[in-house]
């Protein structure tokens, strides 16, 4: 198992290279400038973009008559007089879905903490391909660059909701968005697929290849394993959405009928035959829904070193957790038809894909108990990734409890496609993964930049944010339960639901504050990237091996010979030892049992 | 001039928030105890005693929220006979979830308050229990069996229809954006149907093969009146993109797809009448009436019509994206007794009279 490579430190190629600014800053192979490169154009930008396009929706929904200054200025001539057009509002349920998921919690957080943390945890100079590495970055970015063109379009952004069922995503006639702006969203997610699938084999094969020596796959840091097996998703799920976007631009340019059967739309019959819609969601969902676990077993593996770093205590059950990743993984690509009870689909499907689906609990519920457990009789340190990480375990359970009531099919009958679905998963994946993701860049970012973030910003942050979310989140699973359908540019045609509406505006004002307080983070980050204070060469007492890395910039990461590895990760606190702290590059003592 | 004021203010805002944070930023500077930026012993305990108040938030939110709303009529008067097996599913998941949420939060939050750190302390060794990790997979894995198999059952039940009742078919049509009904008149059998035999100028608005004797008596109509107590077998189609069919009060939904017919059955057990009689009813529509009368001063007096009183109705609605009218995508159900309901059908015009003759 413990296969390794040795460095000879002559051959330590690291600072030969001459770096000039483009090498260094732009069509750079060293994974932690990619890492930056990742978490600046997928987090920062794409991040405020994605926000933003809620904060509009929010208060679309929350005021839908009252002509709105704000959609005057920012949407043009989509908001006519301020009163914002139902096209584009469908146009911004689309890209804020498509930014937000693919974006800014896919590329942004798998690509900034997979890149920086791979090589330096598992005590490798760098990727297994620095080049492959970086023209995935470069895909990434050209992609990013062609869905935020496509949001200028004469006819507007795509506008069939995230999951771009086919035929409204697939006929010119049936919706604005269909046109140009389908088109571009297609072509962007064809080389997003590319930019994945080209990190993911990298990603896979640094850390079955370049492992330090002593670096034994159950030595392994928890965050390398939920990147390793996130990046072994990806590999198998991409691709099927790879094919269904290729199908539909057939469909949609070529006249093939994968998707399309006995059309009649605006006057005409059109020539689709034998096509059927539901392929298309059985495609889509085959990625779709183990897209949901490529974005959370990063935020799940960031938790778990940021917990038992700052609880001081091992992480609870280290082998529970890592049997539990692999069968989250595994489950996670059974389940799909989950999405599509009510698709058309034979009923005797549903039954198989609500028993596979609630499988997932046991995995998710062991892990909730063994963070809850590693907090037990702990020393814990409030660092701003510790306030997250916790928020994090608690927005899971909270959200990923309601997936038992989603994922049983009889109960999924009245609530599909309510607001109570738009809460489970925001809170499931959506803030857990932000959550997720903040912890990552508190603690990671002395490591990033050599400098500290500002603890009381951060911790201004967290508590302003997780108020919100709460607050934005829980009402709307009841208002979801009372049967108000999402996706809806207005609620007033039906008085029905006119004693939502107050509820409605009580959410708005929620996500505008916590909107709003993600400047601070901003500022926190900008500021402190230039002036903040300098960080010490390990500042959270961690114990894996990305603190001994060298604190100068440089290609190769250790000035010397790689640490060679002789311990798990989790030794804090250890009886035995002064220090409440025992980096993996440490021996073990005489008579000593590693775990 | 008001847009650029506006953004004017925005900018403000966004500027002003920057500056505070800054000025923040800058008043930590002067206290030079600890410039560490690493949690020291007073971080641990005012965020640890924060941590105890956020499960109080917790708490007091879910508390609030199922005060205020946990007696929407939806969630209790359901109007179809399989109704009460999803709303009885329903309380059981919710009963458990809610349990297991109290629990489980309690313990998170209480913990990282209680074992907030000090300088000096040292946390307790603890890696693994097999004892302890087989209890609580052991635990949710008997659990989720049970609520899988009481869920299965539910849904199999619902899904599977009785043909010996004997239901009465309807077809579901659904376009951009409205709904059109199909009864299948005496023969109780939907005549054949293809979106190729669309002719708008017969008025065939449906594509009905006109040359099927089972379409001679079908009736086509914009709302949806069902008979009470009598089960209801519900074809679906739609003609240009996805649609759902999704009736709220009945606990039913279905997708409508181009290309294929679905289907979904059930049977109502209220008459509207009767829904509108139940104290729940009226009490939620009195609320949105003096809701909506509240609503109504703000218009009258910009001068703008006031708004209609609501009174209630079964809605059929569209829950699938489908462009851009897709939040006004709605049918009125009426379900009335099999007398009211026969009279109506009388009224209606058979298709094979609807037709527009062409020479």
């Amino acid at each position: 198992m413990s296969e390794y490579i040795e460095f000879d430190p002559k051959e330590d190629h690291g600072h030969h290279h001459k770096e000039t600014f483009i090498t260094k800053y732009i069509f750079s192979q060293d994974h932690k400038m990619i890492a930056k490169q990742y978490l600046i154009t997928g987090v920062l930008f794409m991040g405020v973009i994605g926000i933003l396009m809620s904060l509009l929706m929010r208060l679309q929904i929350a005021w839908p008559e009252e002509p709105n200054i704000i959609f005057e200025f920012l949407l043009g001539k989509w908001a006519p007089d301020g009163v914002m057009d139902a096209d584009i509002y469908l146009a911004l349920v689309t890209m804020h879905g498509t930014i937000m998921v693919f974006f800014v919690l896919t590329a942004g957080l798998s690509g900034t903490f997979s890149n920086l943390l791979i090589p330096l945890q598992i005590g490798a100079r760098d990727m297994a391909s620095g080049f492959l590495n970086m023209v995935s970055f470069w895909l990434f970015f050209v992609s990013t660059v062609i869905m935020v063109i496509s949001i200028f379009v004469e006819a507007g952004p795509a506008a069939a909701g995230w999951t771009i069922y086919p035929p409204l995503s697939a006929l010119e006639f049936a919706q604005g968005g269909s046109g140009l702006g389908m088109t571009l969203w297609l072509v962007s997610m064809a080389i997003f697929i590319a930019s994945s699938l080209l990190g993911s084999l990298n990603y896979i094969v640094t850390v079955i290849n370049l492992r330090t020596k002593g670096m034994t796959l159950m030595r392994m840091p928890l965050t390398i394993w939920a990147f390793f097996v996130t990046a072994i998703i990806g590999v198998i799920s991409f691709p099927v959405l790879l094919s269904a976007a290729l199908l539909l631009i057939m469909d949609r340019s070529f006249g093939t009928s994968f998707f399309l059967s006995d059309i009649f739309i605006q006057g005409e019959v059109l020539h689709y035959q034998g096509g059927s819609p539901v392929l298309f969601e059985h495609l889509f969902w085959f990625l779709g829904h183990p897209e949901v676990y490529i974005v959370l077993l990063p935020a799940l593996g960031i938790a778990s070193e940021v917990i038992s770093t700052n609880s001081r205590k091992p992480i609870f059950g280290y082998k529970a957790m890592v049997l539990s990743i692999l069968a989250i993984a595994f489950l996670s690509t059974i389940v799909w038809g989950h999405h599509m009870f009510i698709s058309g689909m034979n009923p005797f499907l549903g039954s198989v894909f609500t028993f596979t689906t609630l499988l997932i609990a046991i995995p998710s519920a062991v892990k909730a108990f063994n963070y809850i457990t590693t907090l037990w009789k702990g020393n814990i340190q409030f660092n701003p990734a510790m306030l997250f990480s916790i928020g994090f375990v608690s927005t899971f359970i909270t959200g990923g409890l309601t997936g038992i009531i989603l994922g049983d099919s009889a109960l999924d009958i009245n609530l599909h496609d309510t607001y109570f679905v738009v809460a489970h998963f925001h809170l499931v994946m959506g803030i857990s993964a932000l959550y997720g993701l903040f912890a990552g860049v508190y603690h990671w970012f002395p490591r990033l930049f050599n400098r500290m973030l500002n603890k009381n910003l951060g911790y201004i942050h967290f508590w302003v944010t997780a108020i919100c979310a709460y607050g934005v989140f829980f009402p709307m699973h009841f208002i979801g339960m009372a049967g108000l359908p999402r996706r809806y540019y207005t609620n007033s045609n039906f008085p029905l639901f006119d004693d939502l509406a107050d509820t409605n505006q009580i959410i708005t004002v929620f996500a505008i504050i916590g909107g709003l307080i993600q400047i601070v983070f901003l500022y926190n980050f900008i500021h402190s990237m230039f002036y903040g204070k300098k960080s010490e060469q390990n500042p959270w007492n961690s114990n894996t091996l990305e603190w001994t890395a060298s604190m100068e910039h440089i290609h190769g990461n250790w000035k010397g010979k790689i640490p060679e590895v002789h311990r798990w990760p989790y030794d804090y606190s250890k009886p035995g030892y002064d220090e409440d702290f025992v980096p993996q590059h440490k021996p073990l003592k005489k008579g000593e049992t590693e775990y | 001039m008001s847009t650029f004021f506006t953004v004017l203010i925005l900018l403000f805002i966004v500027v002003a928030i920057w500056q505070i944070v800054k000025i923040y930023d800058l008043t930590q500077v002067s206290t030079p105890t600890d410039d560490s930026q690493i949690a020291n012993d007073k971080d641990n305990r005012i965020n640890g005693n924060l941590m105890l108040g956020f499960l109080i938030f917790i708490y007091a939110i879910t508390i609030i929220c199922f005060i205020r709303y946990g007696d929407f009529p939806l969630m209790s008067n359901s109007a179809s006979a399989h109704g009460p097996k999803i709303d009885n599913l329903m309380v059981v998941s919710m009963a458990l979830i809610f349990f297991v949420q109290t629990i489980t939060q309690f313990f998170l939050y209480y913990f990282a308050y209680k074992y907030k750190g000090q300088k000096g302390n040292k946390a307790f060794f603890y890696s693994d229990n097999h004892k302890l990790e087989f209890i609580w997979t052991i635990i949710p894995a008997i659990t989720l069996t049970c609520l899988i198999t009481y869920g299965l059952v539910t849904w199999s039940d619902i899904m599977n229809l009785d043909q010996d009742e004997d239901p009465m078919v309807i077809e579901l049509y659904a376009q951009q954006f409205n709904w059109k009904a199909r009864y299948s008149g005496d023969d109780n059998a939907l005549g054949k149907s293809n979106v190729r035999l669309i002719d708008i100028d017969r008025a065939n608005i449906l594509g009905v093969d006109e040359f099927d004797p089972n379409s001679q008596d079908d009736v086509i109509t914009t709302e949806l009146h069902l008979p009470v107590g009598r089960p209801i077998l519900f074809k679906m189609r739609s003609q240009d993109v996805l649609h759902s069919a999704y009736m709220p009060h009945f606990r039913a939904q279905m997708n409508c797809v181009p290309g294929m017919i679905t289907q979904f059955g059930f049977t109502p057990t209220v008459t509207t009448d009767e829904m509108r009689k139940t104290p729940e009813m009226i009490e939620k529509v009195i609320n949105i009436n003096n809701i909506r009368a509240e609503k109504s001063k703000d218009l009258i007096a910009k001068g703008e019509e006031g708004l209609d009183p609501y009174e209630f109705d079964y809605l059929l609605l569209c829950n699938k994206i489908c462009g851009k009218s897709h939040y006004n995508m709605q049918m009125k159900i009426i379900v009335e007794t099999q007398e009211e309901f026969d009279n109506w059908m009388k009224q209606q015009t058979k298709f094979k009279n609807s037709l527009i003759a062409q020479n």
